[in-house]
Parts: structure tokens; sequence; C-alpha cells
């Protein structure tokens, strides 16, 4: 499906215009806004043992999920012993590295999965007061910025039945009063809005057996009253009010199960078969599509970013490809090295695309994508960075690493 | 059942007396917090009594982690980390655990083994040379985490006398894998052992049940052979023959070899796609008790014993690994009959070839519980 060129340009500028761009602090998988694309600016391009290094502290288990930054303070979740049942929610001072605190869990629910995977696969949340940490055991535990136990729920424990045994691994999301978990499986599924303040379920939706590993998404609003939650399924994309749940609009495709939708302003990119460009019209509270090609932008696992204009997407053998997110078009196409499981992140004008082999390239994004460093971390890398204050922040099963420029 | 309530009281009452007093507030907090519930009840009031215990000085926290012997799961997290809060703190302040209380928890097995093992973790933080005091005596522990590194020097102890003094690893690695639950550890123990010349019998060492009768294949197209109710769901008659998809079919004698217990039904039966097959076997026990089903399909399976559906899932091709559904069952004394129902999708991919399942039996430890009638095992490959 093609628009008139002009007039689709003139839709994405002003798209682009409203970006929401979160500063300071990286709340979620793909950072507050769940785009993958950060405001901060002098990330190094490059770093090694001794050159742009700030910190480097080891972990316990092992897990692919992210880091988010909240208030100065690093959060990282992890699962060890034999059978991962150990959950761990770790908390560090972001200047220096230092243990803040730590506390630990005893899975509820079960542990069957993928041993790629991991019982800490989803990325913990943060609205900037609390701290959501959830795990592929369906338990979901909140703590203040001091570690005290706010409350906790054994979702896997509550209903049993609710079980992938390849992994669980949507990453929660936190809008106003709701975290959001999405528990879509191959057997009884349901996503639910829980009180942030005392953990009970404030609304929850049965929904259609099929896994799915992506997350919800935020699709902002002018204010954050109007903040929708996207939801994927197999075969269709759910906007919903994360007050209560309701649904706003719904769009029907074949959606990718472990890739995750992403927004830049009204605008919305789907992963499928292709990526779907919708817009959403606040006015009507409903969606369009703007183009879709069918197998053009495919994603293998990672996510797709959008920023100024143009798509991102990783797809098989490492290739990035940039398209134009007004037309669909495809614009360049840089092969990369490895095979990158993590989603990359965007800012100061590059992409840091990590693979599993612990290599991280940035690529200067333009006319043409440029791949301007590489650095080695030294364990393989499954989480995609997390960006804020000044610094990039990457975890192995072994490691958690600040990256940043020395400061003056 | 009034007999184990009873032992559970008496743990109490002995536990209270013997561990340093709990200030009222703390026992009210902990009260308070095994009192959450299911669904998120009673969250609210948890999180008032947890930031009370968070508070405790140290040296209760023997009297604390008490709180974990009758708690429940939901329950034993917020009192887990109030422990981890309370001791973190006194160490970032420069303060000391009471070592010698928390190694006395450790040691007393009328604790709930998850509370003696957090003791243990907090007790190697202020005391690094525990582990060679105590795990020692830690290969037949209750908590399947402190046998597990009492295992792992087992193990090292093991592989140190494999140069020169052969029968002594021998019987080392044995008294290893005759304590060893988790099945990386029991991998390494019986490799060694093999590699020393000595067999190895792991459908025995885990309780995987070999001996079956198997049937099929039956009609599963366009899956609804899972809710199918075929001949032998109604009435279990191994003399009596059924109709299969492509005509009669008869029960089988079928022994799997392999050491964890896998009856592959393409072998026993027949390899192809929307098809169901049944196994069953007999169990005999001793006495009435309970135990766990643990199994494993990487197809959609229901399991019966003694003619009732005690579990089913209907769910293809998404993974599978040891102890996949774990199904605690009472056995009757005597003769018990366990029919397992395993369904093939259409699914075409290679990946999607697997079709059948692993089932053993055993305690809540994992700890393998055989039928009286077990015979010496087939020799495991």
């Amino acid at each position: 499906m093609k628009r008139p060129r002009a007039t689709a340009i003139r839709l994405t500028l002003a798209a682009a215009a409203v970006c929401v761009f979160a500063g300071g602090d990286w709340l979620h998988f793909r950072g507050t806004d769940t785009n993958g694309v950060s405001d901060e600016k002098n990330l190094p391009v490059t770093f090694a043992e001794g050159k742009n290094v700030a910190w480097k502290v080891p972990l316990p288990g092992r897990g692919p999920s992210s880091p988010i930054v909240v208030a100065g303070r690093v959060v990282v979740t992890s699962a060890s012993g034999p059978k991962q049942d150990r959950l761990h929610v770790l908390c560090f001072d972001a200047r220096t590295g230092k243990l803040l605190w730590e506390r630990q869990l005893w899975a509820t629910g079960h542990l069957v999965g993928n041993p790629f995977g991991g019982v800490a696969a989803p990325t913990p949340a943060s609205d900037g007061r609390l701290i959501f940490a959830f795990f592929a055991s369906n338990d979901l535990a909140c703590f203040d910025l001091e570690g005290n136990l706010k409350w906790c729920r054994g979702l896997g424990y509550d209903w049993p039945m609710v079980r992938n045994d390849v992994g669980m691994a949507s990453s929660p999301l936190v809008l106003g009063q709701t975290v959001i978990a999405q528990l879509d499986t191959p057997g009884d599924s349901f996503v639910a809005g829980i009180n942030t303040d005392g953990g009970e379920t404030r609304w929850q939706i049965e929904r259609q057996k099929g896994a799915i590993w992506a997350s919800p998404t935020v699709l902002r609003g002018k204010t954050r009253e109007e903040d929708l939650v996207l939801l994927q399924s197999r075969s269709r994309l759910s906007a919903h009010d994360p007050r209560t749940g309701e649904l706003v609009w719904e769009y029907q495709a074949s959606c990718h199960t472990i890739s995750s939708v992403t927004t830049c302003g009204d605008d919305v990119y789907l992963p499928g078969w292709g990526l779907h460009a919708l817009r959403y019209d606040p006015a009507t509270r409903g969606v369009k599509l703007l183009w879709y090609y069918k197998d053009r932008f495919l994603s293998t696992d990672q996510s797709p970013v959008v920023h100024d204009g143009r798509t991102y997407t990783v797809q098989s053998k490492s290739i990035l490809t940039c398209g134009d997110a007004a037309n669909g078009e495809r614009l360049w196409q840089l092969r990369l090295k490895g095979d990158i499981w993590a989603t990359p992140v965007l800012a100061d004008g590059r992409l840091y695309c990590v693979n599993q082999d612990g290599l991280i390239q940035v690529v200067e994004l333009g006319q043409q994508g440029k791949l301007i460093g590489t650095s080695q971390l030294d364990s393989p890398v499954l989480a995609t960075p997390a960006v804020a204050d000044g610094a990039i922040y990457f975890r192995s099963n072994e490691h958690l690493w600040k990256i940043a420029s020395p400061q003056e | 059942m009034r007999t184990s309530c009873r032992l559970s009281s008496a743990l109490i009452l002995l536990t209270a007396c013997t561990l340093p007093a709990v200030a009222g507030d703390l026992e009210g907090s902990l009260r308070t917090l095994k009192a959450v519930g299911p669904k998120g009840a009673g969250n609210r009031q948890a999180a008032q009594a947890w930031e009370e215990l968070a508070r405790a000085d140290a040296e209760q926290l023997p009297a604390i982690l008490a709180g974990l012997d009758d708690a429940g799961p939901l329950a034993a997290n917020w009192i887990r980390t109030a422990v981890d809060a309370v001791a973190q703190r006194q160490l970032q302040r420069g303060g000391k655990l009471p070592a010698a209380e928390l190694e006395r928890f450790v040691l007393d097995r009328r604790h709930a083994p998850r509370a003696r093992r957090l003791a243990y973790e907090w007790l190697l933080r202020v005391d690094p040379a525990a582990p060679q005091r105590l795990l020692a005596g830690m290969l037949d522990d209750p908590s399947l985490e402190l046998r597990r590194d009492a295992v792992a020097v087992r193990i090292e102890q093991a592989a140190a006398l494999e140069q020169g003094q052969r029968d002594r690893a021998v019987a080392v690695y044995q008294e290893a894998l005759t304590a060893a639950r988790d099945p990386d550890q029991v991998n390494l123990v019986a490799d060694r052992l093999r590699t020393l010349g000595l067999e190895v019998d792991l459908p025995r060492h885990f309780g995987f049940l070999v001996r079956w009768k198997v049937i099929g294949p039956l009609d599963n197209a366009d899956e609804k052979g899972f809710d199918a109710v075929y001949p032998p769901e109604r009435e279990l008659d191994l003399k009596a023959s059924c109709q299969g998809k492509h005509g009669e079919v008869k029960w089988i004698d079928h022994v799997t070899r392999d050491n964890y217990g896998w009856v592959d039904l393409n072998k026993a039966l027949v390899e192809e796609k929307s098809v169901v097959g049944y196994a069953t076997t007999e169990f005999v026990s001793k006495d009435r008790q309970k135990v766990e089903l643990r199994s494993a399909s990487y197809n959609a399976a229901k399991f019966w014993l003694n003619g009732q559906v005690v579990y089913q899932r209907n769910v293809n091709h998404m993974g599978s690994q040891m102890d996949q559904y774990v199904i605690p069952v009472v056995l009757n004394p005597g003769r018990n009959v366990i029919l397992v129902k395993v369904c093939q999708n259409a699914i075409m991919e290679e990946w999607a070839n697997w079709w059948g399942f692993q089932l053993r039996v055993c305690d809540a430890n994992g700890t393998a519980i055989l039928s009286t009638d077990r015979d010496k095992p087939p020799a495991a490959k």
C-alpha cells in the first residue's frame, strides 16, 4: 500500500516533531517510552578496560533481562540455582557501581524453559518511585528505591496453568498507577493491570491461547492520562486504557511473537511479516494503516527502532536496514557481525548494537549507515542496553558495565 | 494428617522454646506476613509488617528465620526479604551477624530446609570457613541446596582420588550419587563412574518407570484426540483391542532403555502425525503414601492414576524438560494403575517429530520411590 509521498513526508515530520524523549532515567525494557531511543549525548563510541569503563560489577546467577536506571540507581534482575528458582533483584549506585541492596525471592511459579533464555528474562520496570521486578515464573514483586518490599504477587502460583515451557519473557510496563503484565502462553493466558500501590488486580483481560514473548508498549498521549498500552497477540495489535483495560482500538495483523511494537509520536510500528506503519488519531481514538510491505523490514527477534523519520530493523544474518518512516522505502542496509538478540538503542545519532558474542557495534546514522566503533565485552550479551545520565549500561550473565566518557 | 498436624504444632512449640524470645511486635509482624494469600490478599497489611520486621536487630535473625517454618510460598518471600534487609543493613553498618546462632539454626533439621539454607548463606558472609565445617554432614540433608553443596565437595574429593586410588574414588563417587538429586550432578557422577568401569542404573536412581504397555495409533485429526474418550479411558482392558487410526490396535509391551525413561512412541508404535497413543503400567506401593508423579512430554498429554485424571495439558511442542509436570498424588497400598495419553499433532517440521513422555515416582525432594515389584533393571545405555 502506497500513499502520496509529499503527504507522507509531512505527516512523518509532524510525528517526528512530537516524539517523546525520556531523559535521565531509563524505566522500562527499551527505555521509559519503550522505543529504544534516548536523548543522551556524548556517549562513548568505543571502550575497553581502562577506557570509558566507569565501572564493572559481577552479577549472581544469570539472566537476559535489561538493566533499568531510576533516580541514580541501576536495577538488574537475575536468577540462580540449578533450577533458577532463586530470583535476585539488585540495586547499584549508578555513580559508583556500589551494591546498595539486594533482595532475593523464591520462585512460586513454573520454571521450565529453554535454558537460552532463563527465569530472569523479563526486564524490571519502574515509575520512578517504585521498582517492579517480574520473572518468567510469573512472580511480580514491588520494592521501593531503598529495597523495602511493598507487595508481592505470585501470578504463576495463582494461575498455575498460565505457563509457557519455552519460557516467559514479556517485560512489564508501568503507566500511571498500573503495572501491566502480559502473560500470553500456549495455554491459559491473560493480561493484568495491577495497582502499583497495593498490588491488587485492577483489571484482567482473558486472552486467546498463543505464546507471546513481546512486551506491552506505551503509546504516549498528549498527557499521561491519555497514554495507551499496546498489546500484541498472534493475530492483532490492540490498544487499551491502562487504568481500566478497556479496549480503545485494534488492528488485525499477524504479529511477531517476540519483537515488540514501537512508537514515535502518534505513529505505531508493528513487526509482523514486515513492518506495519500505523497512525493513531487521538481525536477519533482510531488507527489507520500508513504503509506495509510484506517481507520488508523484517525483524528477527529484536524490536524496531524509529527516530527522526527513519526506521531501523535488524533481520536475519544481522543486516541492519534503514527505512523511510514516511513511506516504507528502503534507504540503506549494513551488515553487522554476529547474531543480534538485543534490541539496538539509539542515542546522539548513533545506533548501539550488541551481539550475542558481546561485540558492540556503533553505527553512525545518516544517508548511509557507517560503522564507527566496535568494542568487545568479555561475555555473551542478550540484554538490550540501558542509556541514562550520560552513560550506557550493558549486562551479560556475569557482569554489569557502565560505559561513560570520563568526567572533566 | 492429624499426626502431621500434631508434629508441626510440636515443632513450632519447640522452636519457640529454643530460640531467643521474639519481641511481641515481631511475632505480630510474622503473623501478618504469614496471613498473605493468593491474588494479593493481605499485601497492604504485609507491607507495614515487613517494615517493622526489617527494623529488627540482627540478633533476632534466627527468630525471623524460624518464621519460615510454617510459612506458605507467598508468605515465605515476605519473610526472606526481611531477613535479607536486616542482615544486609547490619553488615553495611559494619556490624556482626549472630554467627553461632545462625550455625545452630543451620544444623537444626527441624527448621524448614529453605530457612536453613538462607541462614547458611548469611553465615558464609561472616564465616567463610563454615562450609568446611558443616558440609561434610549434609550429604543427606533435606535442604537440596545444602545437599548439593555437600555433593559437590564429594565430587571434588573423588576426582582428586581418581589418580592412584581408584577404589576409594569409586566409593566416594557412589556416596555422591546416592545423595545427588540434581540431574547435572547425577550425570557428572554417572559419567565418572562409567569411566571407572561401573554400571550406573539412572532410571532406578531417579525412579523412572521403564516397563509399559502401549497402544496406538488412534486418531488425532484436527487435534480432537485430546478430548476424545477412547476405549482405554473407559475401561482399561489390556487384552482388548480397539479401533485405531488405520484399523484394530492392541496393547503391546514396551521397555524403555533410555537413561531418563523416555518412552519414544515413534519407535514403540509408529512414526506418524495426528495420532494418539496410550501407555499404562502398574506401580505396587508398600503402603498408602503421598508421592509425586513427575512427568515430561513435548506433546499434549493426560495422566490418570487409578482411573482418575490427575493432570492434563493440551499444549504441543512448546518445550519440555525433566520434571516438567509435578503431580502430587496419593498411592493406594498394593497395586496402582497409571495411564498416560500422549497426542501428536500435525506439524510436519522436524522439530515437532517428538512423540512420547517420561514419568517417574518420587518424593517431594526427588528421591526415587520404587515399585516393590521392580525387578533388576535393564542395562542402561
